[in-house]
């Protein structure tokens, strides 16, 4: 499928987030589309796939003008969408999930969908069953069900929004080998990310957006240089990794076992030191994100103890973490992390705490201006947490935090921002490293893991390696043990 | 991003006059002449001196109901069992009079002691059947809606099995209720015949301003608003979200105990089945219609208690029944929530921004 877009505006409020894009795709290719957040890179793409209507241009498919209205509309063109977060059922049985969003006949046929769902899938040499549950998924194969779920309803033209984020190394392999593959028999492909390498090593061309507006398109062989150029408008200095000398004991799990629905963590050992920082890597869902939360107080161990600076602590109350300096940042942002519907002010006393019975409004704004100036926040004292970008939204929670705290446990800190504000966000983390704050974090993003932390544990369905010096680790490696390989070397190894 | 500011108003003005159109239409469906049915509660509402003091006689149970609700209301509860804790607010004060009187007590106490014990009994019975429906919610995991609707025919129960059984009068039991107080007892009012109690009313002003103030201005108010808005991330904010649920339900509690005394103490002086008199569900339509925000409770109160002591005379004047009050109440809140929402989809018109 030929795909055109013409000068596709769309504004919301006084933000301009498309300013007159016009791209055109050709069929059988894979168009890379870059950019920064808040670029106009999600609103393009709901747009074309039928999420939101523009205010002005056209969408012309092989030709023909088309009025996509709905994302039901867009797929009934041939134009499917793979979402960031898959958009299933997780109760419900694959071949189910595909019965769902066909077009309703009274009875569907489940036999004839079921067996068409293993032709697919065999097709493309997914492993999938059809009467397993979609919650029984890991985050890679419900990409593949997503797509063989879009496939099945008959698109010719794919979007894929960061597909990447999440998935191990051997996934991604796979899905660019079915992208490819895709692209060969005729699918145009439309692949969003603002990670340069996955761009570069997969995309026919890539097309680079700033500001809502189109900055430039590159072929392979790509220059990175000049896509990072194109992205931010010059290049972006990396943060120096400062490695601080380990203090006293800050954080120690002893043969802590955790048991949650899918998984359980069997005698993790770990201990933390004043000013270090030990990241947590790991394909989502392998153990990661319960350990912290057993750090923090909001997961209860089945056997073992945590200890926060010598004091026992194993099944007390995130409260009383709290009281201990122990810090847990949410991934989810604004559904755990802040209260939607208060300002920025507002969050600033509830994080003080009590003082006396009324609160000084006066005194609060200006605390609230000063916060927000430390950690160069976008907006007001009274501007709405969820009005707040991304990046603003982190910064918030960052300068929500005490000053003296021993602990931070931080999940994903930077996912979803752009590079400047990931930098900004660790150069704030790591001014607290300095003054004696440990900080413990899961990301996703091995570079981000291997650049700022100074040991690393990996989490594979709830197995955990023994802490792994950072500098002696390798973007493959750790890539490989995340996939669930190398493992045998750590198996007679003693646990540090 | 900030609203314009002239489409409010606008919105709720047509939501009063779409409410007026339907219950015309459901005056013209019955025959029934729509001015004249409107001019007659307006004349039985601030027709004579008197029927302006029951008006407010209803606007303070009304307003203490609500301000209670507006507490529950900010941590993101439907107190819906508010009906039972006004009932055993009620059953408590009485509870605590009938002591006072009994030939052990009687006399010894000074009566303006007495009431004031009893109007605190009648706080702690509101309290004491809302904290239930608290730990109900909290260590049962019952939703506060279920809990409080089961809890609420419990106390009509118990307050029915009272008129009837242990407290009924000498003789024979009536649905007219227990015997009335000794007049020592009644709260005072303005004249002797009047139900118009200066004290009840004072309460009920002070009832709103302090929860006015707690909610904008006071640490325990953000919280409660934190917690009513995220309880996850509210919890991770160091604060104790079970236990602000507890108080903020014994808080409205303690309102609609209060409630319930007054009605005791200064409406009925005894007890009777229908105590409540639905003034629970009534403050339920005030808190939505007032966008949960204590700032304008006290006026729209005063409102739905005018139409509905404006109503009790179409029976007679109309052969109407005075439901029609409940109409015109009900399709007010309806058409001001829908011109709420209609708002807010005209606003995000064209989708929100990621």
């Amino acid at each position: 499928m030929l795909i055109e877009l013409r000068d596709i505006c769309k504004t919301f409020g006084p933000v301009r987030a498309n300013a007159g894009i016009s791209i055109e795709v050709a069929p059988a290719s894979i168009l890379g589309i870059l950019g920064e957040n808040g670029a106009g890179k999600s609103t393009l793409m709901k747009i074309l796939s039928g999420f939101q209507e523009p205010d002005s241009g056209s969408i012309v498919l092989d030709g023909e003008a088309a009025t996509i209205r709905s994302p039901a509309d867009a797929l009934a063109r041939g134009i499917g969408m793979l979402h960031q977060d898959p958009l299933d059922f997780p109760p419900l049985k694959l071949v189910d999930d595909l019965i769902l969003g066909s077009r309703g006949r009274l009875r569907p046929d489940r036999r004839r969908t079921a067996r068409e769902f293993r032709e697919l899938a065999a097709r493309f040499d997914f492993d999938l069953d059809p009467e397993a549950y979609v919650d029984a998924l890991t985050v890679g194969e419900r990409q593949q069900l997503e797509i063989l779920r879009l496939l099945w309803l008959g698109a010719r033209a794919l979007i894929l929004d960061e597909p990447t984020t999440g998935i191990s190394l051997p996934q991604k392999e796979k899905l660019f080998a079915t992208i490819r593959r895709l692209a060969s028999e005729g699918m145009t492909v439309l692949f969003v990310s603002h990670k340069l390498e996955d761009v570069e090593s997969l995309c026919d061309r890539a097309v680079v957006l700033r500001q809502g507006l189109l900055a430039g398109s590159a072929d392979p062989p790509f220059d990175t240089k000049r896509l990072v150029e194109m992205m931010f408008g010059k290049e972006v200095p990396q943060a120096p990794h400062l490695r601080i000398p380990g203090g006293g004991e800050v954080l120690s799990a002893r043969g802590l076992c955790l048991d949650s629905l899918r998984l359980q963590i069997k005698g993790l050992d770990l201990s933390v030191k004043a000013g270090e920082v030990v990241g947590l890597a790991g394909m989502e869902g392998s153990g990661q994100a319960i350990f912290l939360a057993s750090c923090a107080g909001l997961e209860r161990a089945v056997a073992g103890s945590v200890r926060i600076e010598e004091r026992e602590m194993t099944s007390r109350s995130h409260h009383d973490y709290k009281r201990e300096g122990v810090a847990y940042l949410p991934a989810a942002r604004l559904e755990e992390g802040l209260v939607p519907g208060l300002s920025l002010e507002e969050h600033f006393i509830l994080a003080q705490g009590t003082r006396g019975l009324f609160i000084d409004r006066k005194a609060a704004e200006i605390e609230a201006e000063s916060r927000i100036a430390a950690y160069n926040i976008k907006g007001r004292p009274d501007s709405m947490v969820e009005s707040l970008s991304g990046g603003n939204q982190q910064r918030a929670l960052l300068a929500l935090l005490r000053d003296d705290l021993s602990l931070i446990l931080v999940e994903h800190p930077t996912r979803g921002l752009d590079i400047e504000s990931t930098i900004y966000i660790w150069s704030k983390l790591k001014e607290r490293c300095a003054k004696g704050t440990a900080i413990v974090f899961i990301s996703s993003d091995l570079d981000e893991i291997l650049q700022y932390s100074d040991r690393v544990l990996v989490f594979f369905a709830g197995k955990v390696s023994p802490p792994i010096g950072a500098e002696s680790l390798g973007v493959e490696e750790l890539g490989r043990l995340i996939g669930g390989k190398g493992w045998e070397s750590f198996e007679e190894a003693p646990r540090a | 991003m900030r609203e314009s500011p002239g489409l409010k108003p606008l919105f709720r003005a047509a939501a009063v006059i779409l409410a007026l159109v339907l219950t015309t239409l459901v005056l013209l469906a019955t025959k029934s002449p729509p001015l004249a049915a409107y001019a007659s509660i307006v004349r039985g509402a601030v027709g004579t001196w008197s029927v302006a003091s029951d008006v407010v006689v209803a606007w303070v149970p009304l307003l203490l109901v609500t301000s209670g609700l507006l507490v529950t209301f900010t941590v993101g509860l439907w107190n819906i069992g508010i009906e039972g804790q006004i009932t055993f607010g009620a059953v408590f004060a009485t509870w605590a009079l009938r002591s006072f009187q009994a030939p052990v007590l009687g006399g010894s106490l000074d009566p303006g002691l007495a009431i004031a014990l009893a109007v605190l009994a009648g706080m702690a019975g509101g309290m004491l059947w809302a904290m239930l429906v608290g730990a109900l919610k909290t260590f049962g995991g019952v939703n506060e809606i279920f809990g409080g609707l089961g809890l609420n025919y419990v106390a009509t129960a118990v307050n029915l099995w009272l008129i009837f059984g242990p407290w009924k009068r000498p003789g024979v039991a009536s649905m007219s209720g227990t015997v009335p107080f000794d007049r020592s007892l009644w709260l005072p009012t303005v004249t002797e015949r009047s139900r118009f109690a200066p004290i009840a009313v004072a309460l009920a002003v002070v009832g709103i301003a302090v929860v006015f103030v707690l909610i904008q201005g006071t640490y325990f108010g953000l919280r409660l608003k934190a917690v009513g808005k995220n309880p996850r991330a509210a919890y991770l904010l160091g604060i104790p979200t079970w236990q602000y649920t507890m108080v903020s339900f014994a808080l409205c509690g303690l309102f609609a105990g209060l409630a319930g005394a007054v009605q005791v103490t200064a409406v009925y002086h005894r007890l009777i089945p229908s105590i409540s008199s639905g003034y629970g569900y009534m403050g339920l339509m005030v808190s939505m219609l007032v966008n949960y925000s204590a700032a304008i409770a006290a006026p729209v109160a005063l409102f739905f208690a005018a139409l509905n002591v404006g109503s009790i005379q179409l029976p007679i004047t109309l052969k109407l029944d005075s439901s029609l009050a409940g109409v015109l109440q009900g399709t007010l809140v309806l058409f001001v929530l829908l011109a709420e929402g209609a708002r807010a989809r005209l606003m995000k018109k064209g989708g929100s921004r990621p």
